[in-house]
């Protein structure tokens, strides 16, 4: 029984914990407080406002696939350290810790998976590794998605969640922009389809790459969607920002994506674009 | 992989050391530069010498894309606009002959004095930018003219109307078309390569950069600020990315460097403008005959294979 008790409206205004940020089940735009089964049960959304909580790679892939659909693929590539690239901490150790607080390789997951019964190949990226930093790895993983998805004949289906670039790994991870978007023109030949999902943050690298180049493009409500990030546009410009600067909401009003999805109409919206362009086959 | 490079400037200074002096002063010029770049190569850039780079990267008389475009290009003549809704000062681009033929042209340019400076946006491109820059790509493959890029920029500019016009789609897109010409395409570091800025006009089948060049994937000063937190340690930051010629050689990010006169192209331009219209110019001898689809088949797996990582940790 006592699972069933909604603590919402005690737990509203949780103190902040942890230095003075608020807890991770603390709705940032009312207050509100969650058990974490609470967030699970709805597909991490504020029952109370509609504020989409982060979700992590591995939920988002439930969330979206048929059950026991999803074959995950290359899980077994690790990044190396190509410049031995040390800042207050050494890289390798960033990895590891990585590793450890989310129990993924890299920072995208992608495999085979069925939603609706529709097959399709899938990358998901996660922001809890580094930001979602895309460098080798997540861009040799993206390739092979793409590969993937042309050998099978089925459309791919990407989320992304990215702070950009991985800096620790320099130049190479600038390559991975044209290296993804060469992987998107191979599929593209091969009469491919990519359904992108941009969900909150998708910024700098992986906008400029990959991500923008979906045959169709969704958002996540009050997902921010910049090349620049806030901060630094108004730290370089002395510009006021608009209120809405860079989010989804403001993107679609200037024409860069197609449409504003709730998370709870995902699946389905997913899966209907997939049926037309699967075009009855 | 300093060993490859290593490896690959040693057979280029042997098959020039055996050819007979066809061409007289012009190989002995060659060999020395070749062994110039071998020495630098085997010798690893200090943190020093990064820096150093970095700062000649930046100079504010380094010379930009149209210094180089009066002394390698005859009938110059420059395209505007992208056709939408507006001409970015911070990109050229243009027609023009190089060594008797026509080729396309796109460079980033910044501006010489405090006005033009400011018209040119200090050589950070809006999305507009991008968007001439594709007209002129779009061009060059309908009439299969090579492209030449020459890539000189701080990075894109983080401003609200930049993001509002698609900053980043603009450069994604910018790739994507590169990616699908059928045209030969050459790219030169001449100066920042900054970022997705510079990436947008940099997925070519041939990438060079100028000897104190720099090719980033941020500012040194932006990597400080976030790893850390601290812009002033961008000296630091500079030295863990290695962000110059010879590094990016190394690594396999480009396939050769250009020289410069000493103690850098700004001390002579018309020399400089001579070493790089040399490279630009043997570069595309390369794709003479190669068919578009072959171009842009190997173009793709020039970019599939960089850096690729083959451990598991």
């Amino acid at each position: 029984m006592s699972e069933r008790i909604d603590v919402s409206i005690e737990h509203k205004h949780a103190p902040p914990q942890d230095g003075g940020r608020p807890h991770p089940n603390t709705c940032p735009e009312c207050g509100s407080h969650y058990r974490d089964d609470e967030l699970e049960a709805n597909l991490r959304v504020c029952p109370h406002c509609g504020h989409h909580f982060p979700v992590h790679a591995r939920e988002r892939i439930l969330q979206l696939t048929d059950e026991d659909s999803f074959a995950e693929e290359a899980a077994e590539l690790r990044s190396d350290d190509p410049l031995g690239f040390f800042d207050l901490r050494p890289y390798t150790e960033r990895l590891a810790e990585a590793e450890l607080s989310t129990g993924l390789g890299e920072a995208m997951v992608i495999g085979r998976a069925a939603i609706e019964e529709l097959p399709c190949e899938l990358a998901v990226m996660e922001f809890g590794f580094m930001g979602g930093s895309m460098g080798r790895i997540v861009g040799e993983k993206f390739v092979r998605a793409c590969e993937g998805a042309t050998e099978r004949g089925v459309p791919l289906v990407s989320v992304t969640a990215s702070g950009g670039a991985r800096m620790q790994e320099g130049i190479l991870s600038l390559m991975q922009l044209p290296k993804t978007v060469c992987a998107v023109e191979d599929l593209r030949d091969s009469g491919g389809t990519l359904i992108s999902v941009m969900a909150h943050p998708t910024t700098a690298g992986v906008l400029a790459s990959f991500a923008s180049l979906g045959d169709v493009i969704v958002a996540e409500p009050g997902a921010l969607l910049s090349f620049t990030g806030p901060r630094v546009v108004q730290q370089t410009t002395r510009e006021k920002l608009p209120e809405d600067f860079g989010l989804a909401e403001s993107n679609l009003r200037h024409g860069h994506v197609d449409a504003i999805v709730p998370r709870s109409d995902l699946r389905p919206t997913v899966a209907r674009l997939l049926r037309l362009f699967s075009n009855g086959a | 992989m300093a060993r490859e490079a290593e490896l690959r400037l040693r057979e280029q200074l042997s098959k020039l050391k055996s050819l007979p002096l066809l061409r007289g002063a012009r190989l002995s010029g060659d060999l020395e530069r070749l062994q110039r770049q071998l020495d630098r190569i085997v010798a690893e850039p200090s943190d020093e010498e990064i820096w150093h780079a970095v700062q000649l990267a930046r100079h504010e008389d380094r010379p930009y894309t149209l210094d180089y475009v009066e002394r390698l290009f005859e009938d110059w003549f420059e395209l505007h606009g992208d056709r939408h809704h507006g001409d970015d000062a911070a990109v050229v681009a243009g027609l023009g002959r190089f060594r008797g033929a026509t080729v396309v042209l796109v460079g980033n340019q910044k501006g010489r004095d405090v006005k033009e400076r400011t018209r040119r946006n200090f050589g950070m491109a809006y999305p507009e930018g991008y968007g001439k820059a594709m007209r002129a790509m779009e061009l060059a493959d309908r009439h299969g003219f090579p492209l030449i890029s020459l890539v000189d920029i701080p990075g894109a500019y983080p401003g609200v109307t930049a993001e509002q016009h698609g900053q980043g789609g603009a450069i994604a897109r910018a790739q994507s078309l590169m990616a699908r010409l059928r045209t030969p395409i050459v790219t030169c570091v001449i100066g920042e390569g900054g970022s997705g800025g510079a990436i947008a006009t940099a997925l070519a089948d041939r990438v060079l950069m100028q000897e104190n060049a720099i090719y980033t994937v941020i500012s040194p000063e932006g990597c400080a600020a976030i790893l850390w937190r601290d812009a002033g340690e961008a000296r630091k930051a500079a030295a863990a990315f290695k962000p110059d010629a010879a590094h990016c050689l190394e690594l396999g990010v480009i396939d050769a460097v250009v020289p410069e006169p000493e103690p850098g192209a700004h001390a002579d331009y018309d020399e400089a403008a001579r070493l790089l219209g040399e490279a630009l110019g043997e570069s595309l001898e390369i794709f003479e005959g190669v068919s578009g689809e072959d171009l842009r088949r190997q173009r793709r797996v020039r970019f599939r294979t960089i850096g690729q990582v083959s451990a598991t940790r």
